[in-house]
């Protein structure tokens, strides 16, 4: 039973943390229907940025996740503008190409910048305890990053939910060409959504990097994953990324737990399966042939 | 462009510029017998973006697990290989038509798929047979990969020497066998209707072609042909290693293939051997400012070069012909 | 009841509360030159949608010379001989006009089976080609790149890759919309020299069209069928006209009205 709870709780904050990284991408490739697979690289780079710049340097430990957010949006919105406005409306296989090669570009950067091993990440004092919980003890940095999860989490839902610019969101996602047509500016829109997604895969980067190591291949080692959750929960859908991201934190933390053997190969053929069977999402109803 | 031409249906037999190629190919062997060795691997990957062209360029379909047939194939031949069938071309065919029985397997479920759902399932295949094979090492060596692949001599007669003569002459046999078949193959019927697909599959399901069948087909027979290069690629190396299935691989077939130009033909055969001749001084010079040249000349190719060298190649023979009309 | 070309009974499509089809009957005799009238968003794309196996019906039936073709797909029935045109032309853009046609003739032969013959030496597909081609005349142009010719042209190419298929019931949506006043005349003289034991249903709005061409007139309204009938009795019928009250159509349909 303990053990059940502790995969469940492990899974979750795992979970939360793939969503958070996810739901950037979710947002952007509904909106601007764009195939960005450089979307870990942003999340690699808020990681180095934190982990490998700001606190060796000194900087205390949130204020350099914090920075490395902010740093990483912003140097978003000018790629944005320089290279993804091209992708708007282009063909599947440019998109694919395009940030391909961005990932490469970021790829070869962080190696020579940090050099290609994984990079170690040294947690304050305070935070690199574990808790008792009664069953087990658990990480409290976990619990940190399950919290974070949480609050994150539920302030994109307000934001998107019930503020005027998550509805400008909703609705361009909805139905881009009407919301051009009642006045919108829909390209600033694009640019407040990319940066918005990057920020948040910066954060999902610098606050995992001690669950999910730092590496210059990092950017290609997670894309899998994250695509694999962004169309399962069927692009544009925070909730659905929020059960999917869960589902799988959980499923990959049971399978490495229960069966050590075949690692996250259960997990890929299972999530293969799931899209093959629902390629419009986990919980779209099947309106089409 | 005013074509009033009408070159799906005018495919003449063989345009004397077609020949260039081959002749280059075959003169290499002459002129530089040391570095026979490396062309054989560009060789190995040219008709590996063939394949890829087949399937991308003719029918449309984006595969970002190409590398999964090519390392079938290179696993199947290699296995056969050290159990004991040491036969070069049929070892080659055996490794194509396990790649090309898997493609029929999973092509009818997942072609039912296109845009991000489908790369995502390439993707997701590729990972899942790296995996696979990565744990797998009673099978595959892991790791350390297969080593020993050993060959009788060609044909019963040419023995496979360590400069690689035999090696080179093979792979460029193979490769001009399976280009001309796939020239035949696109200039079809079935290649129109291919390309039918592409240019608006829904149209084509209106005009009753059984597209999902066409799909499977056309995945079959590019796996099959991918396969054979990865045979091709355990056969003239000796070993067979993770890498053949792996993203990387991938990636390499579909930047050589843009590089030349899609949907040419010749693409894969431009693309190969600028890519890896960029690569191996590239890599000679710093192997990180390698991955980084890559980056920069995929973003410059969407943003400026649409046709590959072949579409610039294009551009200047018209350019050329305009100016001597005058 | 099986000499009808096309038999569709009992229609229903909503989409979540909106019912777009409310219990269709159709009913096309061969030869039949049947035009479905009704205004904006009454639903007649989604019929022929229903009908060429694109959206699936919510429940309903439709019979192809007498074979239930409901659960089909549609290449099945374009196969039995239901084809459909587009309002909005679907082409092959970036080939020439006897490719076009070429793809549809060769996918009728069964042709797409070889693998091996070039396609070029294949003279009885690409003699049928140019022949359908040649009855739209067409023939001058079939080198021409589809963005290469005028509308009017890619209209006519919608018709002739439907011709290629050898139809028995054909439903042309809209063939005449967004063609040029002076091109709608070779529009409408190829459609009256559609074979004339095909049965045809034509999605218009315009009644000129209608009246040329129409022996009967189906008129949809919010998914249901109002009326059928002669061209006559339906224009004169005061329920059409109240309909078409408020409309754009309103105006010319008036106008026809009292000319008759």
């Amino acid at each position: 039973m303990s053990t059940l709870a502790f995969v469940l709780l492990y899974g979750v904050s795992y979970g939360l943390l793939l969503c958070i990284i996810s739901v950037g991408l979710v947002v952007t490739m509904g909106l601007m229907r764009v195939v960005n697979l450089a979307h870990g690289a942003f999340a690699a780079i808020g990681g180095y940025l934190a982990m490998g710049l700001l606190t060796p340097l000194g900087v205390p430990f949130g204020l350099a996740i914090v920075l490395a957010v902010v740093a990483v949006a912003a140097f978003s919105v000018v790629i944005e503008r320089l290279l993804y406005v091209h992708l708007y409306g282009a063909s599947e296989l440019d998109q694919v190409l395009l940030t391909v090669g961005i990932n490469f570009i970021v790829v070869a950067g962080l190696t020579l910048a940090f050099g290609p091993n994984v990079l170690p990440t040294r947690l304050p004092a305070s935070l690199a305890t574990s808790v008792d919980l009664g069953f087990r003890s658990f990480e409290t940095y976990r619990l940190l990053v399950l919290g974070v999860g949480v609050v994150v989490i539920g302030a994109l839902w307000l934001v998107f939910e019930r503020t005027a610019l998550g509805a400008r969101l909703r609705a361009a996602v909805d139905n881009r060409s009407m919301t051009q047509a009642i006045g919108i500016d829909v390209s600033r829109l694009f640019s407040i959504a990319f940066a918005l997604g990057s920020g948040l895969a910066a954060l999902g980067g610098a606050l995992g990097a001690p669950l999910l190591p730092l590496e210059p291949l990092y950017p290609f080692k997670y894309l899998v994953l994250v695509l694999v959750i962004v169309a399962l929960s069927g692009f544009g859908n925070i909730r659905a990324t929020l059960l999917v991201a869960v589902f799988v934190g959980i499923v990959d933390t049971a399978g490495r737990y229960f069966l050590p053997d075949s690692g996250s190969f259960t997990l890929y053929v299972l999530l293969i399966v799931l899209i093959v069977w629902r390629p419009d999402g986990l919980l779209a109803r099947r309106a089409r042939r | 462009m005013s074509a009033i031409t009408s070159p799906l249906l005018d495919r003449r037999r063989l345009r004397p510029r077609e020949l260039v190629w081959w002749l280059l190919a075959l003169g290499y062997f002459f002129v530089f017998p040391e570095y026979l060795a490396v062309a054989t691997s560009v060789l190995v990957m040219a008709l590996f973006a063939l394949s890829l062209d087949l399937l991308l360029g003719f029918a449309g379909v984006l595969s970002l697990g190409h590398a999964v047939p090519f390392g079938i194939g290179a696993y199947a031949c290699a296995l056969i290989n050290l159990a004991g069938w040491h036969e070069a071309i049929s070892g080659a065919l055996a490794g194509g038509a396990i790649a090309g029985l898997f493609a029929l397997l999973i092509g009818p479920l997942i072609l039912r798929l296109s845009g991000l759902p489908f790369i995502m399932v390439t993707l997701g295949i590729g990972a899942v047979l790296y995996e696979a094979a990565n744990k797998a090492v009673w099978l595959t060596g892991g790791d350390n990969g297969l080593p020993g692949v050993t060959l009788d001599p060609l044909l019963g007669v040419f023995r496979w020497s360590v400069l690689g003569q035999t090696g080179y002459l093979y792979a460029l046999g193979w490769l001009f066998a399976l280009f001309c078949l796939t020239r035949r193959l696109v200039a079809s019927p079935f290649g129109m209707a291919l390309q039918g697909i592409r240019e608006n599959p829904r149209r084509m399901q209106l005009v009753g072609a059984p597209v999902l069948r066409h799909l499977v087909v056309a995945y079959g027979l590019a796996s099959t042909i991918a396969g054979i290069a990865g045979a091709l690629s355990a056969q003239t190396n000796a070993f067979v290693g993770l890498e053949v299935l792996s993203l990387n691989t991938s990636i390499d077939g579909l930047v050589m293939l843009v590089l030349g130009g899609v949907g040419r033909l010749y693409g894969g055969l431009v693309g190969a051997p600028v890519y890896m001749f960029v690569q191996h001084f590239a890599r000679e010079w710093n192997p990180y400012y390698w991955m980084f040249l890559i980056g920069a000349l995929l973003i410059i190719v969407v943003r400026f070069s649409r046709r590959g060298l072949i579409g610039l190649l294009d551009d200047l023979l018209a350019r050329a012909r305009q100016r001597l009309r005058r | 009841m099986s000499d009808l070309a096309l038999e569709a009974v009992g229609l229903r499509k909503s989409f979540g509360a909106l019912k777009v089809t409310d219990d269709v009957t159709l009913r096309l005799r061969p030869g039949a030159r049947t035009a479905l009238i009704g205004p904006n968003g009454a639903g007649k794309t989604t019929l022929v949608g229903l009908l060429s196996g694109t959206i699936r019906p919510d429940s309903g039936r439709i019979d192809l010379i007498g074979h239930d073709i409901t659960a089909e797909t549609p290449a099945r029935r374009v196969k039995r001989g239901l084809v459909r045109t587009f309002q909005v032309s679907s082409l092959f853009a970036k080939l020439t006009l006897l490719e076009n046609v070429f793809l549809a003739v060769s996918e009728n032969a069964g042709a797409s089976r070889d693998l091996w013959r070039p396609a070029g030496r294949r003279r009885d597909l690409i003699s049928r080609a140019e022949a359908i081609l040649e009855r739209l005349h067409l023939g001058d142009q079939r080198r021409h790149l589809v963005t290469e010719v005028s509308y009017g042209v890619q209209r006519l190419l919608e018709i002739a890759i439907a011709l290629a298929l050898d139809p028995k019931v054909l439903l042309l949506d809209e063939p005449a919309a967004g063609i040029p006043a002076a091109e709608v005349a070779v529009l409408l003289d190829a459609v009256d020299s559609l074979p004339r034991d095909i049965a045809v249903l034509m999605i218009e709005h315009d009644m000129h069209v209608v009246r040329r061409f129409a022996t009967e007139v189906s008129v949809l309204v919010h998914g249901r069928v109002l009326m059928t009938g002669p061209p006559a009795d339906v224009m004169a019928s005061p329920d059409v006209r109240a309909v078409y009250l408020g409309s754009a159509g309103q105006s010319r349909f008036a106008g026809e009205a009292r000319d008759a």
